[in-house]
């Protein structure tokens, strides 16, 4: 049969399994993931899911890539197709010269229908017929068997495999032996019957340092426990939900006392999200540091609430992990579809701090920033991540702590300062920067307050007087603009020489866009790039899209919110900011923009 | 209308309390309601139950949702924190602030529009939560702030003041509560202060969820013939079915109580409640014997009142989260925050 010869592709390469999902796939697809990463090659894994819990379709993607990438390369070299019912879709999506590894129990012969590829058969399902017992552990270990083959076809380290069996089923002892047998089985049928290894293959480097391979979610969850959250309050809704459970059981780690197992925090499942976000500002306007986890249609319940907050300012803090909308729309698929929402959620004029982390590190400095952000500027503020950084596990720096840090409660006046005072005023802005001080209940009845959603002047007392209202409104906008320069300023990449061209961007396109710059500076088309990492925008945003001639605004929604908020937020003409918009619910790859610059460019140049 | 600051003139004569406070401390700012509106009677019946009880002031917290109703939480209790959060959504910013600090006494105002319409799903839950707090519901059959619409606790064959007639059956507070699991679940009448000033004290002094529906009319949208919500239909149709007599801690209980009518309860906090049963059968320990009871008396077209139904043993949603004692608002940060060893230690094991 005619087949291309493959070349050598060591460390740079994408695979992509093919499984049903409640099968028991992810575990051994997460054992191979880290397999690559504890071999010190960076790595980067994607699952697409769907929102059902057995029977239908799921799909893994494992990037290797010896240049440190992390977005999706856009191309698959080796598809190991588990599920018969993808089998014609997933093996018109390889890449010419790639392999496809099946189960032939059941042998396929339309596999060889394309002749462009390296079909590599394995009998999986007999085999763990043969060697195990029970219906569900011949299922399991069906997914074990090909981590052993891909180990031999790859190139994987035996010994790295069996440290990491013995790390994730360790604490049954009988488990580590069964799953190990699996893999071996795996790995002698590769070994006598191809040519291992394939040229698509592995080799250790040392390019993994200091890096770990976390989730966003675990990452903020746990963020929330160092910035000292004590209540927290949900209601389930994907992809938020684990990060509740990472708070939740980092918090029993730490927090419980260990003889009465007496708590220092509070979780609590709400009703529905117009209850958890009630429950934050209630603890919050009583002085604890509050949170809720949720996602777009959380937010949408939540709503009127926000805008309460914003106009009593109460502190708040409120992550969005964001999937793709409207309505339930693909429930498991990624999106940045809430930003405009985010900014300026609720009616009336409101506005609202929003951070973009663009990576798990991001997702833990981020929780703690939003809470001294929430309490120093006393307003709900925003954390927006998405399904693609919160669920699934990115190689990162490990986030860093500083035991010198201590968090900024804001302006909250203390009994001694509130027997001092002559009259407590909790809407004055006494210090000019548009924040007043607040009191807490419980403190002092000298700094008891009536806080109320409707009209109030300085003195917190009902009032329907326009001069009163206008004056409020300004100083909550005096206080946006005071938020301006506390929150993070963009991050700049530059060209390193003289451009005209500018690329802006957002959250998790970080990386695509971070490796599309890279290939276009190849082809000689050089960028400067901005990467936003906060609302309300700092003075470097203006001065960025005043100094480029040729600006592009990439983002992951169909209607460009990022490009919409820079028109309204800052001088700019629309027609100056070009749009570049993906938003078909998987994560950003490379190429589609490397090719969508360069077309442009190229028509500009042409007009 | 504008905020009108209150004369505050302390007559010498005026009693002290244990704090040595009289009961103007206890009072808030002028009341905007209808003159003769039931809330207000309700408002001077929170007044005299707190300053009678020697409540520091600063120590709580008043909560309401929206409504003429929700607006009285001003009108009393001007040294305590105060907050009129959004329409039906009080008990969960009661709920968040109880979570903070387990120090307080909270006090959660809120009509039968908060809390039987928009409201009903956060009421019932904060009740099978069984936050600790008092929780009183003005019960006008009506919206009043939005002029007079049926809300759900019109009976059925009420007549609006504009002549429409309700056809759909009411939702019962009291019903509702038995049913969501609450602990302390009481009925009075705003025109009744000698039942419901100890009602509002025995609901403070209540380790879990407190609830009292106080009828309370109002005088400009529910108060006319036909209505079954208005002063002479209450007064008519109200039938005590357990007096309640409140015992602070420090106090001995002084009256005598026939054996077999009465019943003496310790609450946590170590106050008592003398419980005189009007009805010999009624039994308020009795949950599913309450329910039946009540029922068949609104049947009849008549209103149970007093402390129908008690439960003092079942934890609350502190006890059930094991919470620290101190308040997780005033926790030092060094007892939250794990530290920088130990985040290497936990992030190693994603290495
Ligand atoms: C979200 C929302 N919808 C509607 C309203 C309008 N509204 C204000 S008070 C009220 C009804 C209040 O009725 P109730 O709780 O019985 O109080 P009352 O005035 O009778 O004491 C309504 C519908 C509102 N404030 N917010
Ligand atoms: S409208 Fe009714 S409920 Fe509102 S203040 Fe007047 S009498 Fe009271
Ligand atoms: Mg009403």
């Amino acid at each position: 049969m005619p087949r291309q010869a493959t070349p050598e592709r060591v460390n740079d390469f994408t695979l992509k399994l093919a499984n049903v999902n409640g099968t028991g796939s992810a575990s051994a697809n997460g054992l191979l993931m880290k397999s690559f990463f504890r071999m010190g090659i960076p790595v980067a894994g994607k699952n697409y899911f769907p929102s059902n819990i057995q029977g239908l379709p799921t799909w893994y993607e494992i990037r290797v890539s010896r240049e440190g990438h992390r977005a999706r390369s856009g191309r698959i070299d080796l598809m190991v197709a588990m599920n018969a019912q993808t089998y014609s879709q997933d093996l018109l999506e390889l890449a010419p010269g790639g392999y496809l590894l099946y189960d032939s129990t059941w042998p396929r012969p339309h596999v060889l229908s394309r002749d462009d590829i390296t079909v590599l058969g394995v009998p999986f399902a007999q085999m763990c017929n043969e060697h195990f017992e029970g219906a569900r552990t011949r299922i399991l270990m069906k997914n074990m068997v090909y981590v052993g083959s891909l180990a031999a076809l790859l190139d994987i380290d035996m010994a790295v495999i069996e440290r990491l069996a013995q790390d994730n089923f360790g604490k049954r002892p009988g488990l580590v032996e069964a799953n190990m047998k699996a893999i071996r089985m795996g790995w002698d049928y590769a070994k006598e019957n191809f040519q291992c290894p394939l040229p698509l293959r592995v080799s250790p480097m040392q390019a993994t340092e200091g890096m770990i391979m976390i989730d966003g979610n675990t990452a903020a969850g746990l963020g929330c426990v160092y910035a000292g959250a004590t209540v927290g309050a949900w209601y389930p809704i994907t992809p938020s939900t684990s990060l509740m459970d990472a708070y939740r059981s980092f918090c029993a780690r730490f927090r419980a006392d260990p003889e009465s197992r007496e708590r220092r925090y509070c979780v609590i499942q709400a009703e529905d999200e117009m209850a958890a976000i009630g429950m934050v500002l209630g603890a919050s306007w009583a002085g604890a540091r509050a949170f809720t986890p949720t996602s777009g249609p959380g937010i949408s319940l939540m709503s009127e609430f926000i805008g309460y907050g914003y106009f009593t300012e109460i502190p708040a803090v409120i992550f969005d992990v964001q999937r793709v909308g409207p309505s339930t729309g693909l429930p498991t698929r990624t999106q940045q579809g809430d930003i405009t929402l985010a900014a300026y959620a609720s009616h009336g004029d409101t506005r609202h701090p929003v951070l973009f982390p663009s990576d798990p590190t991001e997702c833990f400095d981020m929780a703690v920033q939003a809470f001294d952000l929430a309490e120093r500027l006393q307003t709900p503020v925003f954390v927006l991540s998405d399904l693609d950084i919160g669920m699934n596990d990115w190689m990162c720096r490990a986030p860093r702590w500083d035991d010198a840090y201590t968090p900024d409660r804001g302006k909250v006046l203390s009994a001694v300062e509130l027997e001092r005072i002559e009259k407590f005023r909790r809407y004055a802005d006494d210090d000019g920067d548009g924040i007043p001080w607040r009191s807490l209940p419980g403190t002092h009845p000298k700094g008891a307050y009536f806080t109320r959603g409707s009209g109030h002047n300085e003195a917190a007392g009902y009032t329907e007087d326009a001069g009163e209202y206008e004056r409020l409104m300004q100083r909550l906008a005096r206080k946006f603009a005071t938020a301006a320069s506390l929150v993070p300023a963009a991050v700049m990449h530059q060209a390193g020489r003289k451009t005209r061209l500018g690329l802006i961007s957002i959250g998790s396109c970080d990386d695509a866009v971070s490796e599309a710059r890279g290939r276009l500076s190849a082809e000689g088309i050089h960028s400067n790039y901005m990467r936003i990492r906060a609302f309300p925008f700092g003075p470097e945003v203006q001065a960025f899209l005043d100094n480029h001639e040729q600006l592009f605004v990439i983002e992951q929604n169909r209607d460009g919110q990022l490009r919409t908020l820079l028109i309204n937020e800052c001088d700019i003409d629309g027609r100056r900011l070009e749009s570049i918009r993906h938003f078909d619910g998987l994560p950003m790859a490379a190429a589609p923009l490397v090719s969508a610059i360069r077309e442009r460019l190229r028509k500009g140049a042409a007009a | 209308m504008t905020y009108i600051a209150k004369p505050r003139v302390d007559h010498p004569g005026l009693t002290r309390n244990a704090l040595g406070m009289t009961r103007r401390d206890y009072e808030g700012a002028l009341s905007t309601l209808c003159a003769g509106c039931g809330h207000d009677s309700v408002t001077a019946a929170i007044v005299r139950a707190c300053w009678e009880m020697a409540l520091p002031p600063h120590r709580v917290v008043k909560l309401s949702g929206i409504g003429c109703s929700s607006k009285t939480p001003a009108y009393f209790l001007s040294q305590s924190h105060g907050i009129n959060t959004v329409h039906g959504r009080m008990p969960s910013v009661a709920t968040g602030a109880a979570a903070a600090n387990r120090q307080l006494t909270f006090m959660g105002i809120s009509g039968d529009g908060d809390s039987l319409s928009i409201g009903l799903g956060q009421f019932c839950h904060a009740m099978r939560r069984n936050v600790r707090m008092l929780y009183i519901i003005e019960n006008n059959g009506v919206y009043g702030l939005t002029k007079g619409q049926f809300s759900a606790s019109a009976d059925i064959g009420s007549k609006a003041k504009k002549g429409e007639i309700n056809m759909q059956p009411p939702i019962d507070p009291v019903l509702t509560a038995l049913t969501a699991g609450a602990t302390f679940v009481a009925r009075s009448f705003s025109g009744d202060k000698e039942q419901l000033v100890p009602l509002i004290k025995a609901g403070l002094s209540h380790d879990g969820f407190a609830l009292i529906d106080v009828l309370s009319p109002c005088v400009t949208f529910n108060d006319h013939e036909d209505s079954t919500k208005s002063y002479a239909f209450s007064r008519q149709f109200y039938h005590p079915a357990v007096h309640t007599d409140f015992v602070a801690p420090a106090e001995e209980i002084r009256a005598r109580y026939d054996e077999g009518a009465s019943m003496e309860l310790e609450l946590h906090d170590g106050s008592h409640l003398a419980l005189r049963k009007v009805e010999p059968e009624y039994d308020p320990t009795d949950r599913d014997g309450a329910f039946v009871k009540i029922h068949e008396r609104i049947q009849a077209g008549e209103w149970l009142t007093g402390l129908l139904y008690v439960e003092t043993g079942r934890e609350e949603m502190h006890g059930l989260n094991n919470t620290v004692h101190d308040p997780l608002a005033t926790l030092p940060f060094s007892a939250l925050c794990p530290g920088a060893e130990t985040l290497d230690r936990t992030l190693a094991r994603y290495r």
